[in-house]
This record gives C-alpha cells, structure tokens and sequence, in this order.
C-alpha cells in the first residue's frame, strides 16, 4: 500500500485523493473555528500558529540540514521589531513590512550562516547562541528600538480591511502558516531539499556529488531566519506590545525543543510539537486551577517545596520532556505516531 | 595607568569564575563529547543546597561546604549514570538537546524550592572586603577564586597527565573500545568524570554565591565559561584558562573604555571573530573528518 514505484510517486505533494480530501476537510475546519470557539481559544490558536511558523524554519535548519541554532530568537526579535519599525516610522503597509522585516532577518541568517560553514557541533551552539543574546542586548540599548520601554504595534490594515480583533487576525495569520508550510514542504520535496539532507546526512559526500555547501547551508540558515521573522513580526501584533525581554534564550531553548519533541526532520513532527508545548506553557502558567492535580501540587509544595506556589513549574514539565523523548524516543512525537500506525496496520502480528 | 592596571586586575577576577566554568566544562567534552548545559545549573543547586545547609540547620561552614562539595559530586555521577548513559542514539544535537532538559529541570526546581529573589550567602569571607595594593584595590574574594582557578588548574592538569585515572580518562576519550579491550571500565570513568566536573563547577558556584544569589546566577557565567572553553579548543584545559581570562579582561576594558552598555556581549563578538579564523578553537589541534 505504501510502496512508492517511480520518482514522481515519491516526491507528490499529496499521496492519495484521501489525503486531499482530509486536507480540504482540514482547511474548512480551520476557517470555520473562528465561528464557533471563544475569544480565549482563538488567542491560543494565533499563539499556537506562530510557533508552529518558526518551528517548521527552525526543523529545516535543524532537522533537515543538520546545523544547530540556539539563536532563533534573535530573528524572531528581528522580525517583530522591524515589522513595527518599517509600519510605525517607514510608513510601509503591513503586506510589504512583514516580509521586509523578514527578509532583513533572512541577511542575518546569511550572515550567521557564513561562520557555519567551517564550525559544526558545540561551537556552532555558541556562535549561534552569542547572536541570540548580541541581539537582544543591542534592541535593549539603542533609542530607535525604543529600548527598554518597548514598542506599542499599530493596527493592521490591509486595503479596506482593519484587523483589530484576534479573530480576524486568526485569518489573517492562518491563511499565511498554511501558505508557508506547503511552501516549506515544496522546499523539501524539491531539488534544494534534497541538497540540505545530503548535508545533513554527509557534508564532504554531498559536496564530491556536486552539492554547493556554501551556497546550501546559508541559503537554510536564511530560510529558517526568514520564518523566524515572520513568526516575530506576528507575534508583535499578538501580544501588542514588545520589549527586548521577551526575546531571551529560554525562547531559543523553547523553539529547539519544539523542534526536538515534534521530531527532527519531519513537518508534521514541527507542528505537533509546537502545538503541544505552546499548550502545555499556557495551561501550566495556572496548573493550580486545574482539579486533582492541582489541590495535589498545592500540597505537596505547602509541605516540601515554598509556601508561596508553583511559579516555574513549567520548566521542570518541558525539561523532563526534552529528557525522556530523547531518551526513548529520538525521533519525537512524529516517530511515536509512525510505531502506532505500523502497529496498527500490521496488527494481529 | 592605575585605571587600566585596575581594570586588567578586575578583569582577572571576572575571568577566574569563568575559567572555572571553563575547566569543568571540558572536563566532560574531553572524556565524553558532551557539551554540558547543565553545568551551571549543577553549580547552582549546590550551593543552594550549601545555603540550605548554613540557614536552616546552622551547620558549620566547613562541614556545610564539604557536603556540597559531596552533594555536587554525587549530583554529577547520578546524572551521568540515570540520564547520560539512557541516551540510545547520541549525538551531539541529542546530547545538547538531554543537558538543556536537564538544566530547565534543575532551574525549575531551585526556582520553586527557594524563589525567584535575591538571597544572602552566609560565607565567611564579606564579598566586599577588600585590601589595597598601592593604589589598586581586590576584593579579598576575588583573590581566593583566582587561587582556586589556578590550584585547581593545575591539580586537574597533573591529575590528567599523570594519575592512572587521567590516563584512563584520556583513553576513554580517544577510543572508548580500545580503553574497554584493555580494561578500562569506560562507564564508571565517565561517571567520575560527571562527579568531577560537577564539583568544580562547585567551586565556582560558591565562589559566585556571596555577590549574587538567584536561580539564574549560573548563566552569565556558565556561557561565557562555555565560551571561554570553545575558544580555547574544548578539549584543553589550559587553553580554557587563557581563553577565559583573555575575556574576562577584554571584557572590562571594553566596558571601561569603549561602552558600558555593551559588555556582556562583547564576548560572544570575539568568539565568533576567533572561531571564524580557528574553527577548533586556539589550543586545538584541528581534527579533519572523514567521509
């Protein structure tokens, strides 16, 4: 049933009219949820969406060409303060801003890109990491930024259309992280896909076999910053307003391990992952609220831990995530699915 | 003149407590190509644990430190042997991906236990007492952690030269089969290795600890002792030593001089600029990969 018999089978972007429909069947979803669900949970939807945008960036650099970043952050902090710049004191239209900003942080990316072609493993963690931090620290510091104080998002307006609700910028935002992973799984399936796996998988034997590895390995970290970018310039409109303190390294840590526990190497592996870390951040922001597990937490900090409550206990669930599915589970939340499904479809054996 | 002495003498001191970050930092990627983000954080909880141990059980200063030095010790191996070892196919993105899990656990945990706000270390020596030589003042602090960097420098760089166990570490590292064919127990040198790692980064904890006392005192200090030792090659510790008390003084004669503001990140500057001429590091020699 699976059995691919020609190139062309293997590289289609849908493979069975089935998957098609449950696609379409997908999109409507997707667009009608805005109809039905409460304010709250479109919030946590935009939230959601914009991970999953820098995740799929972060998985291609990552997961499909073998680099390390510990730095996204600092694109993510590029896009949301250039897209607020290039609208608030360029005057640009959100249309032409967001990917202006973006592309700004895809020269970052390039040029990030550069030191990684001779650096691999722990130093490429530190180089990485040391943009993160430059970056914050230098938006923190100069006045254009408007330094510690933060900036304040304008309104969106696209034509006639002003965008100041969450849900319609539920819309908005869903119509571009649909358009951006199908672009990113064309990217993949394609011709330049295909160079950054050898990368990944050999660098010397992609290069003998004709790969250009300067040429591939910046083009993913501009690739990857570029979603990183867009990702942060909507984000800036999410939450309103920004300041250089959101943007540290525990939000470079948080987008790895999307990446890490979805699955490396695979898209379907970013979204999950990014789905299920964003949601367990909110929930566990006011985990006492929740019932049994909570009145237990409550408890059991009174009688060993501070009287005060649970106040990063967060940290403690996404750590031992991180821990148990590299541990028992490399491939991520994506490979737990394919053993379900194998064992599943091959089941009484 | 005496500006510039002050703030090379300063910057000595800053680079001391990276150094020892340093040095345990390669003490794990020499036997085990593990680049440990944990370290700070293994740091941290011990000298919580030495607070803990001053604060509410009065113990004596010393027997409180030697039980956190115990307590790293212990913390060390036991990381090495329940969450190391379990790795089933580790590289290096893995490894990174395990000692991160395991430091927002550690963090996580300290945050809860002790809260977010600064805390007071009863040490014994006040961390701003300081004596004058001619017109340039130290902190008496700062000269005890730049004689613990450098006595335990040395110590570890005789213990790795010349003690069988440095031996056996320095073959576990180059070729972990060969080191078992001869007898090396290769699992139980890497736990020690663990433990030592962690104690030193101990020291550089409590060193830490009477000027700032939160749960996220270890970063500065962890990355640029990661920094320090990435430049100076990852596998060699005196080049972590160099590496670290070169940036501890650019460090503060940037903020001296040039711009306050920009200090901390001067150093991560210098590291990409030093890597992209020597991506091994400066005391490295450069291994060249096979297909």
């Amino acid at each position: 049933m699976d059995m691919k018999r020609d190139y062309y089978e293997d590289v289609r972007l849908f493979s069975s009219p089935a998957v098609v429909f449950w696609f379409v069947v997908l999109l409507g979803a997707l667009y009608l949820f805005p109809l039905f669900a409460e304010n709250y949970y479109v919030y946590v939807a935009n939230y959601i969406a914009i991970n999953i945008i820098v995740a799929t960036g972060l998985n291609l650099l990552v997961g499909y060409t073998g680099q390390i970043s510990l730095g996204h952050a600092g694109f993510f902090a590029i896009g949301a303060y250039g897209t607020i710049i290039l609208m608030a004191k360029a005057g640009l239209p959100f249309l032409l801003a967001l990917p202006g900003a973006a592309l700004i942080a895809a020269g970052f990316g390039f040029f990030l890109g550069l030191p990684s072609l001779r650096l691999e493993g722990p130093y490429l963690a530190i180089a990485t990491l040391g943009f993160g931090l430059t970056i914050t620290q230098v938006i923190g510091r100069v006045q254009l930024f408007g330094g510690r104080e933060g900036l304040h998002a304008p309104d969106i307006t696209i034509g006639s259309w002003i965008i100041d609700t969450d849900k319609e910028f539920y819309i908005l935002l869903i119509t571009l992280t649909i358009f951006l992973l199908l672009f990113m799984r064309n990217l993949i399936r394609t011709r330049v896909g295909r160079a950054f796996i050898a990368i990944r998988d050999a660098d010397i034997a992609a290069s003998t076999m004709g790969v250009n590895i300067l040429y591939y390995k910046t083009l993913a970290f501009a690739v990857s910053a570029f979603y990183a970018g867009i990702g942060g310039g909507l984000y800036a409109f999410v939450l309103k307003f920004i300041e250089p303190e959101i943007f540290t390294l525990m939000m470079s840590i948080m987008f790895l391990a999307m990446v890490v526990v979805g699955g490396l190497g695979s898209m379907m592996g970013s979204i999950a992952g990014a789905t299920l870390l964003c949601w367990l951040d909110l929930k566990l922001r006011n985990i006492l609220s929740i019932p049994y597990i909570g009145d237990w937490l409550e408890h059991l900090s009174k009688n060993w831990f501070s009287i005060t409550g649970v106040s990063n206990i967060q940290f403690i669930v996404f750590g031992t995530i991180m821990i148990l599915i590299m541990l028992f589970e490399p491939l991520g939340l994506f490979g737990v699915w394919i053993r379900t499904k194998k064992y599943w479809r091959t089941w009484p054996f | 003149m005496t500006d510039l002495i002050q703030m090379i003498v300063s910057g000595i001191a800053t680079g001391s407590s990276y150094a020892l970050m340093g040095l345990a930092m390669v003490i794990i990627y020499k036997t085990s190509e593990v680049p440990n983000f944990a370290q700070g954080e293994m740091a941290l909880i011990s000298s919580f644990f030495a607070m803990m141990l001053l604060t509410s059980f009065n113990l004596n200063v010393y027997l409180a430190f030697s039980l956190a030095f115990l307590f790293a010790a212990v913390l060390g191996c036991f990381l090495e042997f329940a969450v190391l070892r379990r790795a089933k196919e580790p590289n290096v993105l893995g490894m990174i991906v395990i000692t991160i899990g395991i430091e927002m656990v550690i963090l996580g945990f300290v945050s809860w236990k002790f809260g977010a706000e600064q805390k007071t270390m009863p040490f014994p020596i006040d961390p701003y007492d300081s004596l004058f030589i001619g017109d340039i003042f130290l902190k008496k602090l700062d000269i005890l952690t730049l004689v613990s960097a450098l006595v335990l420098m040395v110590v570890l760089f005789v213990f790795f030269r010349f003690s069988k166990l440095g031996l056996a570490m320095k073959a576990t590292q180059q070729n972990s089969v060969a080191a078992r064919i001869v007898g090396v127990r290769t699992n139980r040198i890497l736990m020690v290795t663990w433990g030592i790692s962690s104690l030193v980064g101990a020291v550089a904890g409590l060193l830490i600890s009477p000027t700032i006392m939160h749960p996220y005192m270890m970063w500065d200090p962890m990355l640029k002792g990661f920094a320090a030792a990435v430049m100076g090659g990852m596998t060699s510790l005196p080049g972590a030593v160099v590496a670290a008390y070169m940036l501890g003084i650019i460090e503060n004669l940037f903020g001296g001089y040039i711009s306050i503001e920009f200090k901390t990140v001067v150093a991560f500057v210098i590291i990409v600029a030093v890597l992209c001429f020597k991506p091994s590091g400066l005391f490295a020699r450069h291994y060249v990969k096979k297909v």
